[in-house]
């Protein structure tokens, strides 16, 4: 690990419960890192939500969707976009990344990068 | 051809669509005798991937059993017990024998069956399978490697209208649709005021044009069933006073049927909705009685007249 991802673990592993994943979509999640989720799903609460809202795998643990979705509507000082990013939906995980810095590949691109058969569409956002 | 297609394609006819129980042994004649009832009424029979995160006869087995009885199959395919790679390796391969239904989920967790100590993959979720799935029916792998002569896959997915954050489902539904969902079989719901807002929601916003909604009914005999569901399925929840009102009646048989009769009529009856997924844990012949209560004609009628479901008022 280099020392940038060090710095950043160090940061957002206290606040976030950062698994260092190294394509961060936190400004996308209200401020909720999605791969703290038990499944790491990073489209939205699966069908297993109790009825209390916790986790399917873990009851004692309130979803982290549950939180994600009310944080990016709630959230003070969220700026519209990131708040409006949320219904997109987010490319599969890029398991090479993992351990490496989200900054470092936010700053060069590589977090960018998507596998040449994941094809963007317009029409890929929800209603919000 | 993917007759599911043709009928979500040409809107007028009520679509059933059922589960095939769960085949553990035996060869083709008891995938056949399992699957008999529901197949004599469903436009199209789903082949689980591992329900409930229990391990059974493969989906892409049974898929391929299905079809060659000349039952329609859809393929379920659940995110985690494979990644990527196999993910669309079963498509695909399924696909080779005519299986061209698709059924993409996130799926239980594997706390919730028998093997909790097993890994769990996830490597996609649900809306990123879905994706991918369409990619394979355009003709390309993931990675962007071109299939030759893809077959036109018929995609579709899930989505539980009853769990928590109940305002968020419809637009996780929508994003299914928009990842290439062309119809959704929605988790049971015993509570009719959740369905109906879901669906009006995405009714509401042209949804419901996009992809064809089917709401799950379940046939149970009991309220022990219904009480296991409430407790161990994740994300069904039964609310008390339904609970107690099959408890309580004194044919608890006949009042699980007419709670099921019940929750198919409203569905069936709300805006966008197209026709039902039944699955059947009574096999008693449950699937032809309300499907006649209903005032469904049989698959033979409906392919013939294209019929829409008249409900009685």
């Amino acid at each position: 690990m280099g020392v940038v991802a060090f710095v950043e673990h160090a940061v957002k592993r206290p606040v976030f419960g950062c698994r260092m994943c190294g394509q961060c979509v936190l400004h996308d999640t209200g401020m909720t890192c999605p791969m703290t989720c038990p499944k790491a799903l990073r489209n939205g609460p699966c069908g297993g939500v109790r009825e209390d809202g916790h986790c399917e795998v873990k009851p004692e643990m309130r979803c982290v969707w549950l939180k994600a979705e009310q944080r990016s509507r709630t959230l003070p000082l969220l700026p519209p976009s990131w708040r409006a990013h949320f219904g997109q939906l987010r490319p599969p995980v890029d398991n090479r990344l993992q351990g490496t810095s989200s900054w470092v590949n936010l700053f060069t691109g590589r977090d960018r990068q998507r596998p040449d058969g994941w094809e963007e569409r317009a029409d890929a956002e929800g209603p919000t | 051809m993917s007759r599911l297609r043709d009928l979500v394609e040409d809107g007028r006819s009520t679509i059933l669509t059922g589960e095939a129980p769960t085949v553990d042994g035996g060869d083709l004649a008891a995938v056949e005798a399992r699957v008999a009832e529901i197949a004599s009424w469903a436009d199209a029979v789903n082949a689980t991937d591992n329900p409930a995160a229990h391990a059974h006869a493969s989906n892409v087995a049974v898929a391929i059993a299905l079809a060659r009885l000349g039952i329609e199959p859809v393929l379920q395919v659940v995110a985690r017990d494979k990644n990527r790679i196999a993910c669309q390796a079963d498509i695909v391969g399924a696909a080779l024998h005519g299986v061209e239904n698709v059924c993409c989920l996130t799926g239980d967790d594997v706390t919730a069956g028998d093997e909790p100590e097993a890994r769990r993959v996830f490597d996609l979720d649900g809306p990123q399978l879905v994706r991918v799935a369409t990619g394979l029916s355009e003709g390309r792998y993931l990675s962007g490697r071109p299939l030759e002569l893809a077959r036109p896959l018929f995609v579709g997915s899930v989505e539980n209208p009853a769990a928590p954050p109940l305002d968020h489902r419809a637009q996780r539904a929508a994003k299914k649709i928009a990842a290439g969902a062309r119809f959704l079989q929605l988790q049971i719901c015993y509570h009719p005021d959740r369905l109906e807002s879901f669906v009006h929601q995405l009714h509401d916003r042209g949804f419901t044009e996009r992809a064809a909604l089917l709401p799950t009914i379940v046939l149970v005999r009991s309220a022990r069933v219904l009480s296991y569901m409430d407790t161990s399925v994740p994300g069904i929840d039964v609310p008390t006073e339904t609970l107690a009102r099959v408890e309580q009646a004194a044919d608890q048989d006949e009042a699980a049927y007419e709670l099921a009769l019940e929750q198919a009529e409203h569905a069936i009856s709300l805006p966008g909705v197209r026709g039902l997924h039944i699955i059947d844990f009574r096999h008693d012949g449950a699937v032809s009685r309300l499907c006649r209560d209903l005032g469904i004609p049989t698959k033979e009628e409906r392919r013939a007249h294209a019929h829409r479901a008249q409900l009685p008022v």
